[in-house]
Protein backbone atom coordinates (compact mmCIF):
# COMPACT_ATOMS: atom_id res chain seq x y z
CA UNK A 1 0.00 0.00 0.00
CA UNK A 2 1.34 3.42 -0.93
CA UNK A 3 2.50 5.97 1.61
CA UNK A 4 -0.27 8.40 0.61
CA UNK A 5 -2.87 5.76 1.20
CA UNK A 6 -1.53 5.02 4.68
CA UNK A 7 -1.66 8.74 5.40
CA UNK A 8 -5.28 8.94 4.18
CA UNK A 9 -6.16 6.03 6.48
CA UNK A 10 -4.40 7.68 9.42
CA UNK A 11 -6.13 11.02 8.88
CA UNK A 12 -9.54 9.31 8.57
CA UNK A 13 -8.84 7.36 11.76
CA UNK A 14 -7.87 10.51 13.65
CA UNK A 15 -11.04 12.30 12.47
CA UNK A 16 -13.19 9.33 13.50
CA UNK A 17 -11.59 9.21 16.97
CA UNK A 18 -12.11 12.98 17.41
CA UNK A 19 -15.77 12.68 16.37
CA UNK A 20 -16.19 9.69 18.66
CA UNK A 21 -14.65 11.63 21.56
CA UNK A 22 -16.96 14.59 20.88
CA UNK A 23 -20.04 12.34 20.73
CA UNK A 24 -18.99 10.66 23.96
CA UNK A 25 -18.70 14.03 25.72
CA UNK A 26 -22.11 15.02 24.36
CA UNK A 27 -23.97 11.81 25.26
CA UNK A 28 -22.06 10.96 28.43
CA UNK A 29 -19.60 8.13 28.94
CA UNK A 30 -22.27 5.82 30.43
CA UNK A 31 -24.05 5.67 27.12
CA UNK A 32 -21.07 6.05 24.80
CA UNK A 33 -17.64 5.40 26.31
CA UNK A 34 -14.86 7.62 24.95
CA UNK A 35 -11.93 6.36 22.87
CA UNK A 36 -9.42 6.50 25.71
CA UNK A 37 -11.08 3.98 28.10
CA UNK A 38 -11.94 1.75 25.12
CA UNK A 39 -8.32 1.76 23.85
CA UNK A 40 -7.07 1.11 27.40
CA UNK A 41 -9.45 -1.82 27.65
CA UNK A 42 -8.38 -3.02 24.26
CA UNK A 43 -4.76 -3.07 25.46
CA UNK A 44 -5.84 -5.30 28.35
CA UNK A 45 -7.93 -7.61 26.15
CA UNK A 46 -5.16 -8.03 23.59
CA UNK A 47 -3.05 -9.55 26.35
CA UNK A 48 -5.70 -12.21 27.04
CA UNK A 49 -5.73 -15.57 25.28
CA UNK A 50 -9.55 -15.72 25.40
CA UNK A 51 -9.92 -12.57 23.31
CA UNK A 52 -7.57 -13.95 20.64
CA UNK A 53 -9.66 -17.14 20.64
CA UNK A 54 -12.76 -15.09 19.79
CA UNK A 55 -10.90 -13.13 17.12
CA UNK A 56 -9.42 -16.24 15.58
CA UNK A 57 -12.80 -18.02 15.48
CA UNK A 58 -14.51 -15.10 13.76
CA UNK A 59 -11.69 -14.52 11.25
CA UNK A 60 -11.57 -18.22 10.35
CA UNK A 61 -15.35 -18.38 9.83
CA UNK A 62 -15.32 -15.33 7.58
CA UNK A 63 -12.36 -16.45 5.50
CA UNK A 64 -13.65 -20.02 5.18
CA UNK A 65 -17.18 -18.82 4.32
CA UNK A 66 -15.97 -16.44 1.63
CA UNK A 67 -13.54 -19.05 0.31
CA UNK A 68 -16.26 -21.72 -0.01
CA UNK A 69 -18.62 -19.23 -1.68
CA UNK A 70 -15.88 -18.18 -4.15
CA UNK A 71 -14.93 -21.76 -4.89
CA UNK A 72 -18.45 -22.51 -6.04
CA UNK A 73 -19.68 -19.14 -7.34
CA UNK A 74 -16.70 -18.01 -9.44
CA UNK A 75 -16.44 -21.05 -11.77
CA UNK A 76 -20.24 -21.26 -12.14
CA UNK A 77 -20.45 -17.50 -12.80
CA UNK A 78 -17.67 -17.68 -15.42
CA UNK A 79 -19.34 -20.58 -17.20
CA UNK A 80 -22.82 -19.00 -17.15
CA UNK A 81 -21.45 -15.62 -18.24
CA UNK A 82 -19.66 -17.06 -21.23
CA UNK A 83 -22.40 -19.43 -22.39
CA UNK A 84 -25.72 -17.85 -23.37
CA UNK A 85 -27.35 -21.26 -23.61
CA UNK A 86 -26.42 -22.32 -20.06
CA UNK A 87 -27.22 -18.87 -18.72
CA UNK A 88 -30.72 -19.02 -20.21
CA UNK A 89 -31.16 -22.50 -18.77
CA UNK A 90 -30.19 -21.55 -15.20
CA UNK A 91 -31.49 -17.96 -15.13
CA UNK A 92 -34.94 -18.90 -13.70
CA UNK A 93 -33.31 -20.83 -10.86
CA UNK A 94 -31.05 -17.90 -9.99
CA UNK A 95 -33.79 -15.28 -10.26
CA UNK A 96 -36.09 -17.32 -8.02
CA UNK A 97 -33.51 -18.23 -5.39
CA UNK A 98 -31.54 -14.94 -5.22
CA UNK A 99 -34.23 -12.79 -3.54
CA UNK A 100 -34.95 -15.37 -0.80
CA UNK A 101 -33.40 -13.94 2.41
CA UNK A 102 -31.02 -16.81 3.17
CA UNK A 103 -30.62 -15.64 6.78
CA UNK A 104 -34.08 -17.10 7.53
CA UNK A 105 -32.56 -20.52 6.88
CA UNK A 106 -30.34 -20.06 9.94
CA UNK A 107 -32.42 -22.32 12.27
CA UNK A 108 -32.28 -25.15 9.70
CA UNK A 109 -28.56 -24.67 9.16
CA UNK A 110 -27.93 -24.69 12.92
CA UNK A 111 -29.94 -27.90 13.21
CA UNK A 112 -28.05 -29.50 10.37
CA UNK A 113 -24.53 -28.28 11.11
CA UNK A 114 -24.59 -27.69 14.88
CA UNK A 115 -23.34 -24.76 16.94
CA UNK A 116 -19.68 -24.99 15.88
CA UNK A 117 -17.82 -23.40 13.00
CA UNK A 118 -19.57 -25.35 10.22
CA UNK A 119 -22.99 -23.67 10.58
CA UNK A 120 -21.45 -20.16 10.50
CA UNK A 121 -19.27 -20.98 7.50
CA UNK A 122 -22.20 -22.51 5.62
CA UNK A 123 -24.43 -19.51 6.30
CA UNK A 124 -21.79 -16.97 5.19
CA UNK A 125 -21.03 -19.07 2.11
CA UNK A 126 -24.71 -19.41 1.23
CA UNK A 127 -25.42 -15.70 1.52
CA UNK A 128 -22.30 -14.43 -0.27
CA UNK A 129 -22.53 -17.16 -2.93
CA UNK A 130 -25.33 -15.40 -4.82
CA UNK A 131 -23.64 -11.98 -4.68
CA UNK A 132 -20.46 -13.49 -6.08
CA UNK A 133 -22.25 -15.61 -8.67
CA UNK A 134 -24.28 -12.76 -10.14
CA UNK A 135 -21.38 -10.28 -10.25
CA UNK A 136 -19.01 -12.85 -11.78
CA UNK A 137 -21.59 -13.89 -14.37
CA UNK A 138 -22.32 -10.26 -15.31
CA UNK A 139 -18.59 -9.47 -15.57
CA UNK A 140 -18.01 -12.47 -17.85
CA UNK A 141 -20.84 -11.29 -20.11
CA UNK A 142 -18.91 -8.11 -20.97
CA UNK A 143 -16.70 -9.86 -23.53
CA UNK A 144 -16.82 -8.27 -26.97
CA UNK A 145 -17.19 -10.34 -30.14
CA UNK A 146 -14.00 -8.71 -31.41
CA UNK A 147 -11.96 -10.19 -28.56
CA UNK A 148 -13.45 -13.63 -29.18
CA UNK A 149 -12.65 -13.43 -32.91
CA UNK A 150 -9.19 -12.19 -32.10
CA UNK A 151 -8.44 -15.12 -29.82
CA UNK A 152 -9.87 -17.68 -32.22
CA UNK A 153 -7.86 -16.27 -35.13
CA UNK A 154 -4.71 -16.68 -33.01
CA UNK A 155 -5.52 -20.36 -32.61
CA UNK A 156 -7.17 -20.17 -29.19
CA UNK A 157 -9.42 -22.99 -27.99
CA UNK A 158 -12.13 -23.11 -25.29
CA UNK A 159 -9.60 -23.41 -22.46
CA UNK A 160 -7.54 -20.51 -23.83
CA UNK A 161 -10.77 -18.49 -23.97
CA UNK A 162 -11.31 -18.99 -20.22
CA UNK A 163 -7.65 -18.54 -19.33
CA UNK A 164 -6.83 -15.49 -21.48
CA UNK A 165 -10.20 -13.75 -21.86
CA UNK A 166 -13.00 -14.73 -19.47
CA UNK A 167 -10.81 -14.85 -16.35
CA UNK A 168 -9.01 -11.50 -16.78
CA UNK A 169 -12.19 -9.74 -17.93
CA UNK A 170 -14.11 -11.00 -14.90
CA UNK A 171 -11.42 -10.53 -12.27
CA UNK A 172 -12.16 -6.86 -11.37
CA UNK A 173 -15.86 -7.72 -10.95
CA UNK A 174 -14.96 -10.71 -8.79
CA UNK A 175 -12.86 -8.54 -6.48
CA UNK A 176 -15.64 -5.96 -6.24
CA UNK A 177 -18.11 -8.64 -5.19
CA UNK A 178 -15.59 -10.09 -2.71
CA UNK A 179 -15.27 -6.66 -1.11
CA UNK A 180 -19.05 -6.28 -0.93
CA UNK A 181 -19.24 -9.87 0.30
CA UNK A 182 -16.84 -9.03 3.15
CA UNK A 183 -19.30 -6.45 4.51
CA UNK A 184 -22.14 -8.95 4.23
CA UNK A 185 -20.05 -11.66 5.89
CA UNK A 186 -19.29 -9.42 8.92
CA UNK A 187 -23.00 -8.69 9.37
CA UNK A 188 -24.02 -12.35 9.02
CA UNK A 189 -21.24 -13.46 11.35
CA UNK A 190 -22.23 -11.01 14.07
CA UNK A 191 -25.86 -12.09 13.80
CA UNK A 192 -25.24 -15.81 13.93
CA UNK A 193 -22.48 -15.64 16.58
CA UNK A 194 -24.60 -13.46 18.83
CA UNK A 195 -27.44 -15.99 18.71
CA UNK A 196 -25.71 -19.33 18.89
CA UNK A 197 -22.02 -19.62 19.54
CA UNK A 198 -19.50 -20.61 22.14
CA UNK A 199 -16.73 -18.53 20.60
CA UNK A 200 -16.40 -15.55 18.31
CA UNK A 201 -16.44 -11.76 18.38
CA UNK A 202 -20.23 -11.65 17.94
CA UNK A 203 -20.61 -13.60 21.17
CA UNK A 204 -17.94 -11.47 22.89
CA UNK A 205 -19.75 -8.30 21.82
CA UNK A 206 -23.27 -9.36 22.79
CA UNK A 207 -22.02 -10.84 26.07
CA UNK A 208 -20.31 -7.54 26.97
CA UNK A 209 -23.51 -5.69 26.09
CA UNK A 210 -25.52 -8.04 28.33
CA UNK A 211 -23.15 -7.33 31.22
CA UNK A 212 -23.33 -3.55 30.48
CA UNK A 213 -19.57 -3.64 29.94
CA UNK A 214 -19.64 -1.01 27.22
CA UNK A 215 -15.87 -0.61 27.02
CA UNK A 216 -15.51 -4.31 26.16
CA UNK A 217 -18.48 -4.05 23.79
CA UNK A 218 -16.68 -1.33 21.85
CA UNK A 219 -13.51 -3.44 21.82
CA UNK A 220 -15.63 -6.17 20.17
CA UNK A 221 -17.04 -3.70 17.63
CA UNK A 222 -13.54 -2.49 16.72
CA UNK A 223 -12.15 -6.02 16.49
CA UNK A 224 -15.00 -7.25 14.28
CA UNK A 225 -14.63 -4.19 12.04
CA UNK A 226 -10.86 -4.74 11.90
CA UNK A 227 -11.33 -8.30 10.60
CA UNK A 228 -13.58 -6.91 7.84
CA UNK A 229 -11.16 -4.08 7.03
CA UNK A 230 -8.16 -6.43 6.81
CA UNK A 231 -10.01 -8.73 4.40
CA UNK A 232 -11.29 -5.76 2.37
CA UNK A 233 -7.76 -4.39 2.11
CA UNK A 234 -6.40 -7.83 1.20
CA UNK A 235 -8.79 -8.06 -1.75
CA UNK A 236 -7.80 -4.56 -2.77
CA UNK A 237 -4.09 -5.44 -2.77
CA UNK A 238 -4.77 -8.67 -4.68
CA UNK A 239 -6.78 -6.77 -7.30
CA UNK A 240 -3.95 -4.28 -7.77
CA UNK A 241 -1.49 -7.14 -8.24
CA UNK A 242 -3.63 -9.23 -10.56
CA UNK A 243 -5.35 -6.45 -12.53
CA UNK A 244 -2.34 -4.19 -13.09
CA UNK A 245 -3.74 -2.98 -16.39
CA UNK A 246 -6.66 -1.25 -14.64
CA UNK A 247 -4.49 0.74 -12.26
CA UNK A 248 -2.18 2.52 -14.67
CA UNK B 1 5.26 -8.94 -57.20
CA UNK B 2 2.13 -10.77 -58.27
CA UNK B 3 3.54 -14.18 -59.18
CA UNK B 4 1.03 -16.64 -60.56
CA UNK B 5 1.25 -18.95 -57.51
CA UNK B 6 -2.32 -19.20 -56.33
CA UNK B 7 -2.79 -18.69 -52.62
CA UNK B 8 -6.52 -18.24 -52.10
CA UNK B 9 -9.44 -19.30 -54.25
CA UNK B 10 -12.96 -18.14 -53.39
CA UNK B 11 -15.84 -19.60 -55.38
CA UNK B 12 -19.55 -18.70 -55.26
CA UNK B 13 -19.54 -17.54 -51.68
CA UNK B 14 -22.94 -16.87 -50.14
CA UNK B 15 -23.73 -15.94 -46.55
CA UNK B 16 -27.16 -15.83 -45.05
CA UNK B 17 -27.99 -14.80 -41.48
CA UNK B 18 -31.11 -15.98 -39.71
CA UNK B 19 -32.08 -13.29 -37.26
CA UNK B 20 -35.69 -14.09 -36.45
CA UNK B 21 -37.99 -15.59 -39.07
CA UNK B 22 -36.73 -13.86 -42.22
CA UNK B 23 -33.30 -14.99 -43.45
CA UNK B 24 -31.08 -12.17 -44.73
CA UNK B 25 -28.52 -12.72 -47.46
CA UNK B 26 -25.53 -10.42 -46.94
CA UNK B 27 -23.16 -11.91 -49.53
CA UNK B 28 -23.85 -13.68 -52.78
CA UNK B 29 -21.80 -14.98 -55.68
CA UNK B 30 -18.47 -13.75 -54.35
CA UNK B 31 -15.74 -15.26 -56.50
CA UNK B 32 -12.12 -14.21 -56.71
CA UNK B 33 -8.63 -15.51 -56.24
CA UNK B 34 -5.45 -14.15 -54.76
CA UNK B 35 -1.87 -15.00 -55.62
CA UNK B 36 1.08 -15.24 -53.28
CA UNK B 37 2.64 -11.85 -52.50
CA UNK B 38 -0.46 -10.07 -53.77
CA UNK B 39 -2.98 -7.63 -52.36
CA UNK B 40 -6.70 -6.99 -52.65
CA UNK B 41 -8.78 -4.11 -51.34
CA UNK B 42 -12.46 -4.53 -50.59
CA UNK B 43 -14.69 -1.45 -50.64
CA UNK B 44 -18.42 -0.96 -50.53
CA UNK B 45 -21.21 0.81 -48.67
CA UNK B 46 -21.84 0.17 -44.97
CA UNK B 47 -23.63 -3.10 -44.34
CA UNK B 48 -22.61 -4.74 -47.64
CA UNK B 49 -20.91 -7.63 -45.85
CA UNK B 50 -17.25 -6.55 -46.04
CA UNK B 51 -16.42 -7.61 -42.48
CA UNK B 52 -18.53 -10.77 -42.88
CA UNK B 53 -16.49 -11.68 -45.96
CA UNK B 54 -13.26 -11.13 -44.03
CA UNK B 55 -14.48 -13.30 -41.16
CA UNK B 56 -15.37 -16.06 -43.61
CA UNK B 57 -11.94 -15.78 -45.22
CA UNK B 58 -10.30 -16.08 -41.80
CA UNK B 59 -12.22 -19.29 -41.12
CA UNK B 60 -14.13 -17.76 -38.21
CA UNK B 61 -17.51 -17.80 -39.97
CA UNK B 62 -18.78 -20.60 -42.15
CA UNK B 63 -20.28 -19.61 -45.49
CA UNK B 64 -23.84 -20.73 -46.27
CA UNK B 65 -22.69 -21.74 -49.73
CA UNK B 66 -19.45 -21.68 -51.68
CA UNK B 67 -15.91 -22.94 -51.44
CA UNK B 68 -12.72 -21.50 -50.04
CA UNK B 69 -9.32 -22.96 -50.76
CA UNK B 70 -6.01 -21.92 -49.28
CA UNK B 71 -2.98 -23.30 -51.11
CA UNK B 72 -5.22 -25.91 -52.67
CA UNK B 73 -6.74 -27.09 -49.39
CA UNK B 74 -10.30 -26.48 -48.26
CA UNK B 75 -10.45 -23.79 -45.59
CA UNK B 76 -12.86 -24.77 -42.83
CA UNK B 77 -11.43 -23.18 -39.66
CA UNK B 78 -8.82 -20.63 -38.52
CA UNK B 79 -5.27 -21.53 -39.43
CA UNK B 80 -1.91 -20.01 -38.55
CA UNK B 81 -1.41 -19.38 -42.29
CA UNK B 82 -4.01 -16.60 -42.05
CA UNK B 83 -3.74 -13.69 -39.61
CA UNK B 84 -6.51 -11.24 -38.85
CA UNK B 85 -6.31 -7.64 -37.65
CA UNK B 86 -9.70 -6.32 -36.62
CA UNK B 87 -11.10 -2.80 -36.72
CA UNK B 88 -10.37 -2.07 -33.04
CA UNK B 89 -7.06 -3.96 -33.43
CA UNK B 90 -8.28 -6.87 -31.25
CA UNK B 91 -5.60 -6.29 -28.64
CA UNK B 92 -6.32 -7.57 -25.15
CA UNK B 93 -6.39 -4.61 -22.72
CA UNK B 94 -5.31 -6.84 -19.80
CA UNK B 95 -2.11 -7.96 -21.52
CA UNK B 96 0.92 -5.78 -22.04
CA UNK B 97 2.47 -5.23 -25.47
CA UNK B 98 4.93 -8.14 -25.14
CA UNK B 99 2.19 -10.59 -24.09
CA UNK B 100 -0.17 -9.35 -26.77
CA UNK B 101 2.41 -9.83 -29.52
CA UNK B 102 3.48 -13.30 -28.44
CA UNK B 103 0.01 -14.59 -27.55
CA UNK B 104 -0.49 -16.45 -30.84
CA UNK B 105 2.87 -18.20 -30.49
CA UNK B 106 2.06 -19.16 -26.90
CA UNK B 107 -1.40 -20.49 -27.76
CA UNK B 108 0.06 -22.60 -30.54
CA UNK B 109 3.06 -23.63 -28.41
CA UNK B 110 5.54 -22.27 -30.95
CA UNK B 111 8.96 -21.28 -29.64
CA UNK B 112 10.31 -18.30 -31.51
CA UNK B 113 13.90 -17.09 -31.45
CA UNK B 114 14.16 -13.86 -29.45
CA UNK B 115 16.04 -12.25 -32.32
CA UNK B 116 13.09 -12.79 -34.63
CA UNK B 117 10.74 -11.02 -32.25
CA UNK B 118 13.20 -8.18 -31.80
CA UNK B 119 13.63 -7.77 -35.55
CA UNK B 120 9.85 -7.62 -36.12
CA UNK B 121 9.49 -4.97 -33.42
CA UNK B 122 12.34 -3.02 -34.97
CA UNK B 123 10.73 -3.29 -38.39
CA UNK B 124 7.45 -1.93 -37.06
CA UNK B 125 9.02 0.70 -34.82
CA UNK B 126 7.57 -0.60 -31.55
CA UNK B 127 10.73 -1.29 -29.58
CA UNK B 128 10.69 -0.33 -25.93
CA UNK B 129 6.92 -0.62 -25.54
CA UNK B 130 6.91 -4.17 -24.12
CA UNK B 131 5.76 -3.33 -20.60
CA UNK B 132 3.03 -0.89 -21.67
CA UNK B 133 -0.66 -1.79 -21.91
CA UNK B 134 -2.79 -1.03 -25.01
CA UNK B 135 -4.58 1.93 -23.38
CA UNK B 136 -1.18 3.55 -22.79
CA UNK B 137 -0.38 3.53 -26.52
CA UNK B 138 -1.34 5.93 -29.30
CA UNK B 139 -3.68 4.72 -32.07
CA UNK B 140 -0.75 4.28 -34.45
CA UNK B 141 1.27 2.29 -31.91
CA UNK B 142 -1.72 0.06 -31.16
CA UNK B 143 -2.10 -0.61 -34.87
CA UNK B 144 1.57 -1.54 -35.23
CA UNK B 145 1.39 -3.84 -32.18
CA UNK B 146 -1.63 -5.55 -33.76
CA UNK B 147 0.34 -5.93 -37.00
CA UNK B 148 3.32 -7.36 -35.11
CA UNK B 149 1.06 -9.91 -33.41
CA UNK B 150 -0.44 -10.86 -36.75
CA UNK B 151 2.90 -11.14 -38.55
CA UNK B 152 4.87 -12.93 -35.85
CA UNK B 153 3.85 -16.40 -37.00
CA UNK B 154 4.66 -15.65 -40.68
CA UNK B 155 1.16 -15.92 -42.09
CA UNK B 156 0.75 -16.44 -45.82
CA UNK B 157 -2.30 -14.17 -45.81
CA UNK B 158 -3.01 -11.11 -43.70
CA UNK B 159 -6.61 -9.90 -43.36
CA UNK B 160 -7.13 -6.31 -42.29
CA UNK B 161 -10.54 -4.90 -41.33
CA UNK B 162 -10.46 -1.12 -41.65
CA UNK B 163 -7.16 -1.05 -39.81
CA UNK B 164 -6.49 2.68 -40.15
CA UNK B 165 -10.05 4.00 -39.81
CA UNK B 166 -9.57 5.52 -36.37
CA UNK B 167 -6.32 7.33 -37.23
CA UNK B 168 -5.66 10.86 -38.42
CA UNK B 169 -4.71 11.37 -42.08
CA UNK B 170 -0.96 11.75 -41.56
CA UNK B 171 -0.64 8.74 -39.24
CA UNK B 172 -2.83 6.75 -41.61
CA UNK B 173 -0.66 7.52 -44.64
CA UNK B 174 2.46 6.80 -42.62
CA UNK B 175 1.10 3.40 -41.60
CA UNK B 176 -0.07 2.62 -45.12
CA UNK B 177 3.51 3.18 -46.31
CA UNK B 178 4.75 1.12 -43.39
CA UNK B 179 2.42 -1.74 -44.29
CA UNK B 180 3.73 -1.73 -47.86
CA UNK B 181 7.35 -1.76 -46.67
CA UNK B 182 6.67 -4.77 -44.43
CA UNK B 183 4.66 -6.39 -47.25
CA UNK B 184 7.55 -6.11 -49.69
CA UNK B 185 10.07 -7.24 -47.10
CA UNK B 186 8.12 -10.27 -45.84
CA UNK B 187 6.28 -11.03 -49.08
CA UNK B 188 2.95 -12.20 -47.69
CA UNK B 189 -0.43 -11.46 -49.28
CA UNK B 190 -3.04 -9.22 -47.77
CA UNK B 191 -6.70 -8.33 -48.12
CA UNK B 192 -7.81 -5.02 -46.70
CA UNK B 193 -11.39 -3.94 -46.05
CA UNK B 194 -11.80 -0.19 -46.07
CA UNK B 195 -14.31 2.62 -46.44
CA UNK B 196 -11.61 4.87 -47.77
CA UNK B 197 -11.35 4.81 -51.59
CA UNK B 198 -7.85 6.35 -51.64
CA UNK B 199 -6.62 3.74 -49.17
CA UNK B 200 -8.13 0.94 -51.27
CA UNK B 201 -6.35 2.24 -54.38
CA UNK B 202 -3.04 2.81 -52.64
CA UNK B 203 -2.92 -0.66 -51.10
CA UNK B 204 -4.78 -3.08 -53.36
CA UNK B 205 -3.41 -4.54 -56.58
CA UNK B 206 -7.04 -5.31 -57.28
CA UNK B 207 -10.08 -3.58 -55.83
CA UNK B 208 -13.20 -5.59 -55.18
CA UNK B 209 -16.36 -3.52 -54.89
CA UNK B 210 -19.20 -5.03 -52.91
CA UNK B 211 -22.82 -3.94 -52.91
CA UNK B 212 -25.74 -4.87 -50.71
CA UNK B 213 -28.70 -4.38 -53.05
CA UNK B 214 -28.39 -6.97 -54.53
CA UNK B 215 -25.82 -8.36 -52.08
CA UNK B 216 -22.53 -9.44 -53.56
CA UNK B 217 -19.79 -8.34 -55.93
CA UNK B 218 -20.35 -5.29 -58.08
CA UNK B 219 -17.03 -5.43 -59.91
CA UNK B 220 -13.29 -6.00 -59.61
CA UNK B 221 -10.87 -3.32 -60.78
CA UNK B 222 -7.27 -4.01 -61.70
CA UNK B 223 -4.86 -1.57 -60.11
CA UNK B 224 -1.39 -2.61 -61.26
CA UNK B 225 0.27 0.70 -60.28
CA UNK B 226 -0.38 -0.04 -56.60
CA UNK B 227 2.66 0.41 -54.40
CA UNK B 228 4.48 2.61 -56.92
CA UNK B 229 6.55 5.44 -55.59
CA UNK B 230 4.47 8.63 -55.25
CA UNK B 231 1.40 6.81 -56.57
CA UNK B 232 -0.78 9.11 -54.45
CA UNK B 233 0.41 12.10 -56.55
CA UNK B 234 -0.05 10.30 -59.86
CA UNK B 235 -2.88 11.16 -62.28
CA UNK B 236 -3.72 7.43 -62.60
CA UNK B 237 -4.46 7.48 -58.87
CA UNK B 238 -6.98 10.30 -59.26
CA UNK B 239 -8.56 8.68 -62.29
CA UNK B 240 -9.04 5.43 -60.39
CA UNK B 241 -10.50 7.33 -57.45
CA UNK B 242 -13.07 8.94 -59.76
CA UNK B 243 -13.82 5.60 -61.41
CA UNK B 244 -14.54 3.86 -58.09
CA UNK B 245 -16.46 6.83 -56.76
CA UNK B 246 -18.66 6.67 -59.88
CA UNK B 247 -19.25 2.92 -59.46
CA UNK B 248 -20.30 3.44 -55.83
CA UNK B 249 -22.54 6.36 -56.82
CA UNK B 250 -24.17 4.26 -59.56
CA UNK B 251 -24.71 1.49 -57.03
CA UNK B 252 -26.37 3.93 -54.65
CA UNK B 253 -28.49 5.29 -57.52
CA UNK B 254 -29.58 1.75 -58.49
CA UNK B 255 -30.52 1.04 -54.89
CA UNK B 256 -32.58 4.23 -54.60
CA UNK B 257 -34.25 3.59 -57.99
CA UNK B 258 -35.03 0.01 -56.95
Amino acid sequence: MGQRRWLAYLITLIILVILWHGASLLLGSNLLPGPLPVFTRMGEEIGKKVFWGHLQASAWRMIAGLFCASLAAIPIGLILGSSQRLDRMFAPLIYLSYPIPKIVLMPIILLLFGLGDASKIVLIALITFFQLLITTRDSARKISTEVIYSLKSLGGNRWHFFRHVVWPVSLPGIFTSLRIGTGTAVAVLFFVESISSRRGLGLYLIDSWGRADYNAMFVGIIALSAVGIVLYELFDILEKRLCKWRNL
Amino acid sequence: MGTSLELLKVEGLRKEFRNGVQPKTVLQGVTFDLSSYDSLSIVGPSGCGKTTLLLILSGLLAPTEGRLQLEGELLMKPTSKIALVLQEYGLFPWKNVASNITLGARLQKIRLPLEELASLKRELGIEGLDHLYPHQLSGGQRQRVALARALLLHPRLLLLDEPFAALDTITREHLQNHLLTVFHHRQFSFIIVTHNIEEAIFLGRRILILDHEPPGMRTVIENPEMGALDYRKNSAFFQRTLEIRQILKDAAWDRDAG
